[in-house]
């Protein structure tokens, strides 16, 4: 049993566009169709993807350090950071509160690192470890992008119904902008990588990775 | 971003473009990244001002990465940790000042914790009550830089840097002032007591105070302060007189100020000049004392009724005051005489001070000259008088007076305190004057001119018995024959008696008789020759006729 021909071995190549199969060996690289340019692999996928990560980590550092919310209660202010917000909620006895904050914030910006610096350096070795396994978790990390912004939106809504005058006064710090960029460029980093990547290798040296048998 | 194409059989012209690019412009991304970062850490690095510790009595209020150091209200540091002192006798914390508050790290700061206080004088730092407590600081004048600090325990009432000038009243009490209390100038509050402290030998308080500008310009040389505490009610010979400055200065005491109307326009006082505190106001605004005279006056009544400060007037005018009053022995008279000190002030009575010191050529101070003008006035009669200044409660002053006609006494040059003779007082010699005649009339013999007296009345009776008994009836018959002879006498002359006829033919002849010897006298006159040859035959009755 063999699999079908790849299309990079036919000299075709999809058209992002139109999805227009374009001959790529007489050196084109615009769809003949639609006029898009054509790219066989996202281009400077490794590379895109390990600068977008590098910085999102760079972020990541004054986005935990500097205070994200600024709370003034009653005349007494005081800014809160992520991790202290979490503690607090953990000493208060809302470990389910602080579980979820730590999670949303701590947690899910550390497995997209710690996936896509996988991911990336996998792909940049020409690993054929776990393919099906390593797009599983791609697809998982594009997944939870969506849902990484939630301590953002948190501090937008708080900030912009928290607006009691004397009473109470929320308003956003800069921590929450690098928070923002982290997961902005973490999502960055992700649509840099070109999942067909992993398969690059497997497929060079012809044969299936995740162990399915025929 | 680059846009090349990767192309496993591309152009050449493509990887050639793709070499040329050996390094992706996305890099500049990650790279803005740890510029970012690095400026955020250089900022943060920059901003950091320096650590200090303050030791506090009590934690109270104190929360490490919540209570905030304010200077007027602006956040200059954060708490960062409260621990216990090592002799746990108190609590420190340390601080982190933001890098322009570097000048609060020099010595003279102080920091003290900021919470709600309610006092008479007012409430304060009611904002802490919502926003919980917060360490106040005011920066110091030096420019040594210094880590630790002690925290007051009660917030400083004059910051550093508020404008005014500080003083120094001298007081025998503090009396109800307290830090906090205001001064006033002309009833306007201008400044507060800042200190108390005892004077290093006891005898007396220091009072720090701070005036505010532009008020400090007012407090010159001349200035007296007095203690504007409570009220002062005087019942004087004017009525009743009431005195406070204001409804807090009652409650919580407080001090005016203000310059004798006599006191030339002087240059405004310097920071930390001393000023002596005065009782009250009439007392501070009394022309200067001057050199203080002591005087030492023996009475040999009773002194009741006259205390220690009380007033020692000449000819009416006050210029001194009782300072101390004893009682003593006289071993050689055997007797209790009352010695009674005062002080007096001669400057007080004032042109008649300059004038006796131009006159008996003195100079103020010279006490011996002083002591020879007393003598020469106690020669003419100065005496010295417990008068009683108020009928109903009893006060008494000391009164010195000439008295010409008082007995010569001796005047001791020598003596110190100057000892002035004494009179005894007005009501005292009233008293004595009264005294005497009680006494004489005591001494009269009222028994002997009693027993005269009886006697006299006995024998008035007996004789009074005796008239009854005897002469009445005797007078009773006598007027019964008084009435018995003018009865007889009545009808003697009644109109109808013949009596009365009788009398009055008698009478008509005693009228027929003088007309016939006037007739007589007559012819006699015309013819006075008829008395030798006796009457004409001649003549007729018509001759006789006038």
């Amino acid at each position: 049993m063999t699999t079908p021909a790849n299309a990079d071995d036919l000299g075709l190549c999809l058209c992002h566009g139109c999805g227009q199969a374009c001959d790529m060996s007489g050196g084109a690289h615009t769809c003949n169709r639609c006029g898009a340019a054509i790219h066989r692999r996202k281009s400077n996928a490794i590379s895109r993807g390990w600068a977008f990560l590098l910085a999102a980590l760079v972020f990541y550092i004054p986005a935990n350090l500097l205070p994200v919310m600024h709370t003034e209660m009653l005349g007494s202010g005081s800014d809160s950071t992520i991790g202290g917000g979490v503690l607090e909620f953990w000493e208060a006895g809302a470990w389910d509160i602080a579980l979820i904050i730590f999670i949303a914030s701590v947690g899910v910006p550390a497995i997209k690192f710690f996936s896509l610096g996988l991911l990336l350096y996998t792909a940049q070795r020409g690993s054929t470890w776990a393919c099906r396994q390593r797009s599983q978790l791609y697809r998982f990390v594009e997944l939870i992008g969506y849902w990484s912004m939630l301590d953002v939106m948190v501090v937008a809504l708080v900030a912009a119904l928290v607006q009691l005058r004397g009473l109470g006064t929320i308003e956003p710090r800069v921590g929450i902008l690098f928070f923002g960029m982290v997961v902005v460029l973490t999502m960055f980093s992700a649509m840099s990588f070109d999942p067909r990547l992993i398969w690059d290798s497997h497929a060079n040296e012809g044969g299936r990775i995740d162990g399915a048998t025929d | 971003m680059g846009q090349q194409t990767d192309k496993r059989d591309g152009t050449g012209q493509v990887d050639v473009r793709t070499r040329r690019w050996g390094v992706s412009l996305v890099w500049i991304v990650p790279i803005l990244a740890i510029l970012i970062g690095a400026s955020l850490v250089v900022r943060n690095w920059m901003q950091q001002g320096p650590v200090i510790t303050i030791s506090f009595h009590s934690g109270e209020g104190l929360v490490a990465h919540k209570t905030q150091v304010k200077y007027r209200s602006v956040v200059i540091g954060e708490v960062t940790t409260v621990d216990l002192a090592e002799d746990k006798k108190s609590v420190v914390a340390n601080v982190q000042l933001s890098n322009d508050a570097r000048s609060f790290a020099t010595q003279g700061a102080r920091f003290w914790v900021v919470r709600p206080r309610i006092g008479v004088g007012g409430v304060s730092g009611v904002d802490t009550l919502l926003s919980g407590s917060f360490i106040g600081a005011d920066s110091g004048e030096s420019k040594v830089p210094e880590k630790s600090f002690v925290g007051l325990e009660l917030p400083p009432p004059i910051t550093y840097d508020e404008k005014g000038k500080r003083f120094v009243l001298t007081a025998s009490d503090l009396g109800s002032l307290d830090v906090g209390s205001s001064i006033y100038y002309r009833k306007i509050p201008v400044g507060e007591v800042v200190s108390f402290a005892l004077q290093d030998d006891g005898k007396g308080v220091e009072i720090g105070v701070f005036v505010q500008a532009p008020y400090d310009s007012f407090v010159t040389a001349d200035t007296r302060f007095w203690n504007a505490s409570g009220v002062d009610m005087q019942i004087g010979a004017n009525g009743l007189k009431v005195d406070t400055e204001s409804l807090s200065s009652i409650l919580v005491g407080g001090l005016a100020f203000g310059s004798p109307d006599f006191a030339p326009q002087a240059e405004p006082a310097a920071d930390q000049a001393r000023f002596q505190l005065f009782a009250d106001r009439d007392l501070a605004l009394a022309p200067p004392h001057g050199q203080a005279q002591y005087l030492q006056l023996r009475f040999d009544q009773a002194m009741r009724g006259l205390s220690v400060g009380a007033p020692v007037e000449f000819k009416g005018v006050e210029f001194g005051r009782v300072t101390s009053i004893q009682l003593d022995y006289d071993a050689a008279r055997q007797t209790f005489p009352v010695v009674v000190d005062a002080v007096i002030y001669p400057q007080r009575l004032g042109p008649v001070h300059r004038k006796m010191l131009a006159v008996f050529k003195h100079t103020e101070g010279d006490m011996d000259g002083a002591r020879e003008l007393i003598g020469t006035f106690v020669e003419h009669g100065l005496r010295a008088q417990a008068r009683s200044g108020n009928l109903i409660t009893g006060q008494m002053f000391i009164s010195l007076d000439f008295y010409p006609d008082a007995p010569k006494v001796a005047f001791d040059m020598a003596a110190n305190p100057i000892i002035i003779p004494t009179l005894p007082g007005s009501l005292e010699q009233l008293q004595e004057q009264l005294q005497r005649v009680v006494e004489r009339i005591a001494k009269l013999p009222l028994e002997s001119i009693a027993g005269n007296l009886d006697g006299s009345l006995r024998e008035l009776r007996a004789s009074l018995k005796q008239f009854n008994g005897q002469t009445l009836p005797d007078v009773k018959v006598a007027l019964d024959e008084v009435h018995k002879t003018l009865r007889t006498a009545n009808s003697a002359i009644s109109e109808d008696s013949p009596q009365r006829e009788r009398m009055g033919e008698t009478l008509d002849e005693l009228e027929r008789m003088s007309r016939s010897l006037r007739d007589l006298a007559d012819y006699l006159g015309r013819h006075p020759e008829s008395l030798i040859r006796g009457r004409p035959k001649a003549a007729g009755p018509a001759d006789l006729e006038p």
